[in-house]
Parts: C-alpha cells; sequence; structure tokens
C-alpha cells in the first residue's frame, strides 16, 4: 500500500457506463489524491470523456459508486457536483456562444461571489488569461483556441478545488500550448487536477502519475516513462504515436 | 453587474419608455375615442407579446401556449372582479392566478426535464384544453360566486375602478392611461430583469444549458422562474384586453391568438424586448385596416409576412435594424479615424519640407 498522506478527493468503485452494448466504462477503480496532478490517456473512444461525464452528472451511471471528497455523487445533477467546487472544460468547448468573452467569465465568477468581488475577480483572470483583446468580442465569433481559453477561464474564475480538463489543449498553437501547461501547473498550487490529452509532449510537460485506458478500463497507472516502456501500452496506445 | 452599468446597459429601455411615456399623454389628445378604445386592446396585446420576449426571446422557453396565461388573467380578472364589486384585487388575482397555473406546469415541465419540443406541445395542448373546457361552462350551474361562466358567449368584464373605490369606474380613456402606463412600467420591469444576475443567468442558460449546469446553475429554477414571471405578465395582458373588448370569451384560449403571439415575436425580433411590442401594434393595425375590405383575406396576409421574415428577416425587425445602426456608426468613426490619420500623416509630410 501506498503511504496514506494525503487525502483522497476523487474514488470511483466498480464505474460502469454502459451504452447498449458499448461497454464506454467498465469497472473502473479510480483514485486521486489532494492537489495531485493526473493525467489520463487512451486511444480514441477509450472512455475518458464518458468517465468525466460520469464524474460531473452529465451522465447517470449504469453502476458503481463515486465520491467526491466523502460525497457519493453518482447520478447528482451537474450543478450539484458543480457547487462542491468541481471545475470542468469539456471535450467540445461548452461555451455562451451568443456573450462575450467577460461575460462568459462574470457568469462563472458570479456563480459564487457578490458583485463586486466577482467583478475583480473577472477582471483578474481576464488579466491572467491574456483575454483582453477579446473580451468584448462574441464567443462564437472566436477561433476554436480561444473558445477554449475562455472556458478555461470559466473554470478558473470559479476557482475550483477540483479541476477536470477534457483535450485542453486541442487546437492550439506551439506557443498557447505551453502557456496551457504553465496555467495548469498554477492551477495545481491550489487544486487537484485530471487532464486529458493525447499530445505526449505536453503530458511530459506537466504530470507525474498517468492513468492509461483502453476499452472503458485502466490498463496502467505509473510515471510517463514506466508507461512508455511499457510493452502493452505500446501496443494499445503509444505504439502508432511514436 | 454594478449600478452603473445597470443603468448604462438599460438606456435604451428608458429612450423608448419616454416616448412610450410622450405617446401616452398625447394620444387621447390628437386621437378619436373611438381609436382609443382600439388602442387599449393593442396594448393589452403588446403586454402579451412582452411576455412571450421575455421567456422565449432571453429564457430561450419557446411557449407556444402563452395565451393560456393570458386568458386564465382576462377569466381570473372578470370573476374577481364581478365578485369582489370591484377591479383593484381583481387585477392581483388575474396575475397571480396566471403565474401559479404556470408555476405548476413549469414544475412538472422543467423538473420533469421535458425537451423544448415537447415542452411547445405541451403548453400548447393545455391551451387548447382550456379552451374546451371554458367553452362547455354554457349552463347555470357553472357558476363561480356570483359569475356565470356563459360557456363560448363569456362574461362581461366590470370595467376598471379607482383603487379601492369601486364605485368610481374609468372612463375609456382613463382605461387607456393605465393600460399605457402597465405596458411602460412591464417594459421596464422586464427590461432591468434582464440586466440582473438572475436574468443574465436565464441568457446563459439559453446559450448553452449544460455549461450553465457546469458552472452550478440550477437550470431548472432559473426557467421555472422566468416562465412564472412571464406568465404573470401575460396575466396582466389579459386584464386589459377584457378591458379593451369589454366582456371575455374562451377566444381567448384559441389557436389564432397563440399563432399571432407567435408572429409577433418573429417579426419583432427574438432577444430584444421592443421589437415584438412595435410589431405587435404595426400588425394590430395591418389587420385592423385589412378588415374593412374583402379583395384580401386577413390570415393569408399574416401567413406571407411571417414567410417572408421567416426566409428574409429570420432575426426579426429590432435586432437587425440594431445592427444597422452599430455597424453604420463603426463605419462612420473608422472612416473618421482614417482620415484623421490621413491629415496627420499630410501634416507631417509638409512640416518634413
Ligand atoms: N451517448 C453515447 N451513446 C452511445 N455510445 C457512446 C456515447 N458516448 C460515448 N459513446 C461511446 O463510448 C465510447 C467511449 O467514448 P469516449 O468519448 O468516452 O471516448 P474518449 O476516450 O473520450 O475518446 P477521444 O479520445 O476520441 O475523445 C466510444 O466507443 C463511444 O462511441
Ligand atoms: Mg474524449
Amino acid at each position: 500500500m501506498k503511504k496514506r498522506a494525503a487525502e483522497t478527493v476523487v474514488e470511483t468503485r466498480g464505474l460502469c457506463m454502459h451504452f447498449g452494448g458499448v461497454r464506454a466504462v467498465d469497472q473502473v477503480d479510480f483514485a486521486l489524491e489532494d492537489r495531485e496532478l493526473r493525467c489520463l490517456i487512451g486511444p480514441n473512444g477509450a472512455g475518458k470523456s464518458t468517465f468525466f461525464k460520469c464524474l460531473t452528472g452529465q451522465l447517470t451511471p449504469t453502476a458503481g459508486e463515486i465520491t467526491i471528497r466523502g460525497t457519493p455523487v453518482a447520478g447528482a445533477q451537474s450543478h450539484e457536483i458543480a457547487s462542491l467546487g468541481v471545475g470542468i472544460k469539456t471535450q467540445v468547448p461548452n461555451v455562451f456562444d451568443g456573450l462575450t468573452a467577460e461575460e462568459n467569465i462574470w457568469l462563472s465568477a458570479r456563480r459564487w461571489h457578490g458583485g463586486a468581488r466577482a467583478r475583480t475577480l473577472t477582471a483578474e483572470t481576464i488579466e491572467r488569461l491574456r483575454l483582453g483583446e477579446i473580451r468584448r468580442s462574441l464567443v462564437g465569433r472566436l477561433a476554436h483556441g480561444q473558445r477554449q481559453w475562455v472556458e478555461l477561464g470559466m473554470v478558473v474564475a470559479a476557482e475550483p478545488w477540483l479541476v477536470l480538463l477534457d483535450e485542453p489543449a486541442a487546437g492550439m498553437t506551439h506557443e498557447e500550448t505551453a502557456r496551457t501547461a504553465e496555467l495548469i501547473l498554477e492551477i495545481n498550487r491550489t487544486a487537484a487536477l485530471i487532464v486529458v490529452e493525447h499530445d505526449m509532449q505536453f503530458i511530459r510537460m506537466i504530470s507525474r502519475r498517468v492513468t492509461l485506458f483502453h476499452e472503458g478500463r485502466i490498463l496502467m497507472e505509473d510515471t510517463m516513462d514506466a508507461i512508455s516502456s511499457d510493452r502493452r501500452a505500446r501496443e494499445v496506445y503509444l505504439g502508432h504515436r511514436a | 453587474m454594478n449600478s452603473g452599468s445597470t443603468l448604462r446597459a438599460m438606456r435604451p429601455t428608458f429612450i423608448f419608455a419616454a416616448i412610450g411615456i410622450v405617446f401616452m399623454l398625447f394620444a387621447p389628445q390628437v386621437l378619436a375615442l373611438f381609436t382609443i378604445i382600439n388602442l387599449t386592446t393593442a396594448i393589452a396585446l403588446a403586454i402579451l407579446a412582452l411576455s412571450l420576449a421575455l421567456v422565449w426571446g432571453y429564457g430561450g422557453i419557446l411557449c407556444f401556449g402563452q395565451v393560456a396565461f393570458f386568458g386564465l388573467g382576462a377569466y381570473a380578472y372578470t370573476i374577481g372582479a364581478i365578485n369582489f364589486g370591484g377591479s383593484t384585487w381583481a387585477i392581483l388575482l388575474a396575475v397571480a392566478v396566471a403565474a401559479a397555473f404556470a408555476a405548476v406546469v413549469g414544475y412538472f415541465m422543467f423538473y420533469g426535464r421535458v425537451s423544448d419540443v415537447y415542452l411547445g406541445v405541451i403548453t400548447l395542448t393545455v391551451t387548447l384544453i382550456l379552451y374546451s373546457l371554458i367553452r362547455r361552462t354554457s349552463g347555470p350551474e357553472y357558476k363561480i360566486g356570483n359569475a356565470l361562466l356563459g360557456g363560448f358567449n363569456g362574461v362581461g368584464s366590470p370595467p376598471l375602478n379607482l383603487p379601492w373605490n369601486a364605485r368610481a369606474f374609468l372612463f375609456p380613456e382613463q382605461v387607456f392611461y393605465v393600460a399605457m402606463a402597465a405596458l411602460i412600467l412591464a417594459y421596464v420591469f422586464a427590461g432591468w430583469l434582464v440586466t440582473t444576475h438572475f436574468g443574465r443567468v436565464c441568457v446563459a442558460i439559453r446559450e448553452n444549458e449544460t455549461r450553465a449546469e457546469l458552472l452550478g446553475y440550477d437550470a431548472r429554477a432559473y426557467k421555472l422562474g422566468i416562465f412564472t414571471i412571464s406568465a404573470g405578465i401575460a396575466g396582466l395582458a389579459g386584464v386589459f384586453f377584457c378591458n379593451g373588448v369589454g366582456r371575455v370569451t374562451p377566444d381567448v384560449f384559441g389557436l389564432y391568438n397563440a399563432a399571432l403571439t407567435i408572429i409577433w415575436v418573429i417579426v419583432g425580433g427574438r432577444g430584444t424586448l421592443i421589437g415584438p411590442i412595435i410589431a405587435t401594434f404595426g400588425l394590430f393595425y395591418l389587420t385592423a385596416s385589412l378588415g374593412g375590405q374583402q379583395t384580401l383575406n386577413n390570415n393569408l396576409v399574416l401567413g406571407i409576412i411571417l414567410i417572408v421574415f421567416v426566409l428574409l428577416v429570420p432575426r426579426g425587425l429590432a435586432p437587425t435594424i440594431a445592427d444597422w445602426f452599430t455597424q453604420g456608426r463603426r463605419g462612420r468613426v473608422g472612416a473618421e479615424r482614417a482620415a484623421r490619420r490621413a491629415r496627420r500623416r499630410a501634416g507631417a509630410a509638409e512640416g518634413g519640407k
């Protein structure tokens, strides 16, 4: 057994999400410690996004338990789970297209704070994510990478203690990707994170511990170096990714 | 938002409200009494349009049965005024009955997470059920207190009276003032509501319900809230409608009115409050002036207008005009800036000589 210094903040036991015959998530036992930064990798269709959707209440698991800081949340509503202090960036950006970038972020900050504090928090977040130039633009008119940043801004402005990011660097330039990695490390100072990514370089930049998903199950859980030298892991995932 | 930015966001609302006040004060001086009485009905319909503009344009909830709350308001007012022997409490009753009914129907729809399409179907069905129920009340046994419901003939509506003075009935001209004031107040109230935190969250849910939920907002509660508030406004519209017409009949729940309400908002533009109000007045006078002749069928003209708007001006009048306006201004500012830059460059070149 590992030493139990830190508190376990996310735990799933026997988690299953089946769509008819498709076992998108199957018997997953997962644990995340406080302030941990975990990466989730795996081939397309491995069930990573589905796993996130179960954690955030967008899907009700077919079977199994989920506890977040001791609260059982399997089948709870999304807004209830978010209210525990969980922030998520989804794979397909979920933003308010018809509103400005600033208002998107304000809506997140205002959920937890009064008017004055929400305004300063919004301004700080815009500064921190360098969204000043696009703050008055409608988010629907922005490029994919910028929409990702607006969504990250919404996550950050809520000051969550648990952050789930589904492919945060997708569609970003090299420079943006590096900044995303920086931001993730910064968030990690106050929050635990689970990050799904396909970009191995990016993962090496941020991660300590990596969980490899395959066909709805956890195949391995180790450091990136250990995983990349594993034969089985190379077969299912890394082999065709260099 | 703080009070400063709220005021700034509400500036157009105040401008239109001021225009409305001027109209309210001067219309009775210049228009014939007959026109003023007709106008009261148009104002009532404009309040109804405002209520749908709020719940559909801002809440993103396409309610096909906004006339259900409108009709309930009209009946509740009439029955209340007959029984109380005065209109003051009857107005409050009308708003309360419409809002309470919406709260119950809305609770099952939103907390049952009924999809948007079924929501439209359910609200329309509820309206048609009310229509056929109230049509069947044409016997002496259908009596609420002193009020005979009268089946398809309906009930005569007592006119408004001064607050808590049941004997001081208002003249049609005075009812016009009250109706117009109610429209302006309801408009400013709705305009304020959409700048509040509550209102912005409703708009956010319209834009992306999943994201709103992931931020921690309970979409069901916000939808129920804006649905109920808008139904209360529709109930108020019913009060002035039966005052303008002089009686309330089951036709208030009719399919024709239900469709008209949607047309006003489509023509006026979703996402604005003033657009549907102006569209209601415009279409009201169009149909009134068509009513006198035989060559063109009224419904045909409405249908053509609807099709033209859906195909050519899909966003409706107000948003389209607002766009021209801002683009025109931006274009002008841009041109001025370019001209200034050119002038400066010319000046520098000359100085260098
Ligand atoms: N709502 C659904 N209905 C049916 N099948 C689904 C549904 N959602 C996901 N699946 C299936 O579940 C499996 C896992 O999908 P998921 O999106 O979780 O994969 P992923 O690991 O996130 O993949 P990617 O790397 O491409 O994002 C896939 O086979 C997918 O087709
Ligand atoms: Mg995915």
